[in-house]
């Protein structure tokens, strides 16, 4: 546990390092947050009662996904991991008396935090000083916003557990950039980082919401947005309990199979 | 420009060396552009239209951005990894050869994967020429052309200026994605939704809506003035503040080193 702890700890302390960019990412999802309400903002004028949710719900969602973007976005992937496993680095990983699954996820949870931790605040103050239509909320009440921080924490677990079966799709592929462009475009589609699921067709939407997809961003980000309530927030947290163990323990075994029989070429 | 074509047969073969990986890396392309034109058709499944556009008309107007868009990656790859290009001290060779300097860098990275972008956009097009209630005539299909090369000469400039913007620091600006990715991922619906602020910027500032708003309005007939049919010509005006800076850039250049 402690070895888990200081790998988390090291990435952590590595991402904060970069604060210029961060910098920069803080202007690029502000301009992009405030373009993506504006367009929400269009089609509620077109057509109020076709809106699926209340515009307040949804300008919540957009804020809060843009300031926790680098914590949900699946695109976002670890270079250090993908490295390692075409350039063979990977030996020395195994020669540690580290479990790699455990290590990798370590890392890859550890640097999605520091990213939006470093970039969350800013955005966040920004969405809230912003006028009326414009402006992010709070979540109806504080028992939403912790429910809120699990289900954000689930979020991320499966987002990262989602992640490793893709990293470890590389033992057997090596070139595998465009499959993973492809995953991911795909992926983030369907929890609803293009257009909040709501936004869906009724029938899609539904086959939509039992994928592990939906266990990502989606469920948090409608929570604090108020957009689901109630029982209905249980059962989504259940959901994303039990998607985050089948990912994990998928991961776990296709880790062990892909480690038997991984070659490292040359030395 | 015998050379260039020469520079195009040679990164085309160099490409078709790993033909999987490039079919791969094209279709992924293709299906990363597929789920944005989803999510479009999403929204208009549920508002029949916005702004007084309907789906075809808003698809008019997402193809023919992300044409421009994808063209000007294919060709002008070479500014966007400029950073890298600096940063390992290439740079320097193409300083001291006797070519035009943005010639090089041009010639330097061509991208054929983004093909699959342009593919989409093509079908896309296709799908939206016969139904968007556009009476073609001469006239419309020439605008329909001038909004696709111009607009990839834009965003060409928008390239140019984030390189020349890395003369001074090194690294890239990810804020300039706001103007390139951001052009293509809301230039999907026409400009005019964003409200009149974002209008005037994207018109006198930089100029995405002259190639993008305006001359749609001329193809609907919204608009019968014949200046609307011009304005994608307009906006190549960016071409010379994004020579001019990069110019600037590249007096005050200091190498990295190697």
């Amino acid at each position: 546990m402690k070895a888990y702890l200081s790998v988390f700890r090291m990435r952590f302390i590595g991402a904060l390092q970069y604060r210029a960019a961060a910098f920069g990412g803080i202007a690029t999802q502000l301009a992009w947050g405030g373009m993506e309400i504006l367009a929400l903002a269009a089609f509620y004028r077109a057509n109020p009662s076709a809106f699926p949710m209340e515009f307040s719900h949804a300008v919540s969602y957009v804020w809060m996904q843009q300031a926790f973007l680098t914590l949900f976005v699946v695109w976002s992937w670890e270079a250090d991991i993908l490295s390692s496993i075409s350039e063979g680095s990977i030996a020395y990983d195994l020669v540690r008396p580290v479990d790699l699954y455990g290590r990798w996820l370590c890392q890859i949870i550890g640097s999605r935090l520091a990213k939006a931790l470093l970039r969350c605040s800013p955005i966040l103050i920004a969405a809230f000083i912003l006028p009326e239509p414009y402006g992010m909320s709070l979540p109806p009440g504080a028992g939403t916003l912790l429910l809120f921080f699990l289900s954000a924490f689930l979020s991320l677990g499966v987002v990262a557990a989602f992640s490793m079966l893709i990293y470890i799709s590389n033992f057997y592929t090596l070139s595998a950039a465009g499959i993973r462009l492809m995953v991911a475009s795909l992926a983030d589609f369907l929890s609803g980082a293009i257009v909040p699921l709501p936004f869906f067709p009724d029938k899609i939407r539904a086959a939509a919401e039992l994928l592990p997809f939906a266990s990502m961003q989606n469920m948090p980000l409608r929570i604090y947005s108020g957009n689901i309530v109630g029982p209905d927030i249980f059962k989504g947290i259940a959901l994303q309990i039990l998607w985050l163990l089948i990912l994990f323990f998928a991961g776990r075994a296709a880790m062990g199979r892909a480690l038997g029989k991984v070659v490292v070429q040359g030395g | 420009m015998r050379l260039y074509l020469k520079y195009f047969a040679i990164h085309l073969k160099s490409q078709m060396q790993y033909k999987v990986s490039f079919f791969l890396t094209a279709l992924s392309q293709f299906a990363v552009s597929f789920t944005a034109f989803l999510g479009v058709y999403f929204m208009f499944a549920r508002f029949n239209a916005v702004d007084g556009f309907t789906y075809e008309q808003t698809l008019l107007c997402f193809s023919t951005m992300l044409m421009a868009f994808s063209l000007a990656e294919v060709f002008a790859r070479g500014f966007d990894l400029f950073p890298q290009m600096l940063g390992s001290g290439e740079f320097d060779r193409a300083l001291v050869r006797p070519r035009n300097i943005i010639f090089q860098v041009l010639a330097a990275k061509m991208d054929f994967t983004r093909l699959g972008r342009l593919l989409q956009a093509a079908a896309a097009l296709c799908y939206a020429i016969p139904k968007s209630g556009v009476v073609w005539a001469w006239d419309k299909i020439f605008t329909l052309c001038a909004m696709v090369i111009c607009g990839s000469i834009v965003f060409f400039s928008l390239f140019l200026i984030y390189a020349a913007l890395s003369f001074f620091t090194v690294e890239g600006l990810e804020f300039m994605n706001v103007l390139t990715d951001g052009g293509r991922e809301f230039g999907r619906y026409p400009f005019s939704i964003y409200g009149e602020n974002i209008l005037r910027f994207l018109t006198f500032v930089v100029p995405l809506a002259l190639f993008q708003y305006y001359p749609l309005l001329y193809l609907l007939d919204r608009m019968q003035n014949k200046f609307f049919m011009f304005t994608p010509w307009v906006s190549l005006v960016l071409l010379i503040p994004g020579c001019a800076f990069f110019r600037f850039g590249l007096r005050r250049y200091k190498s990295t080193g190697s």
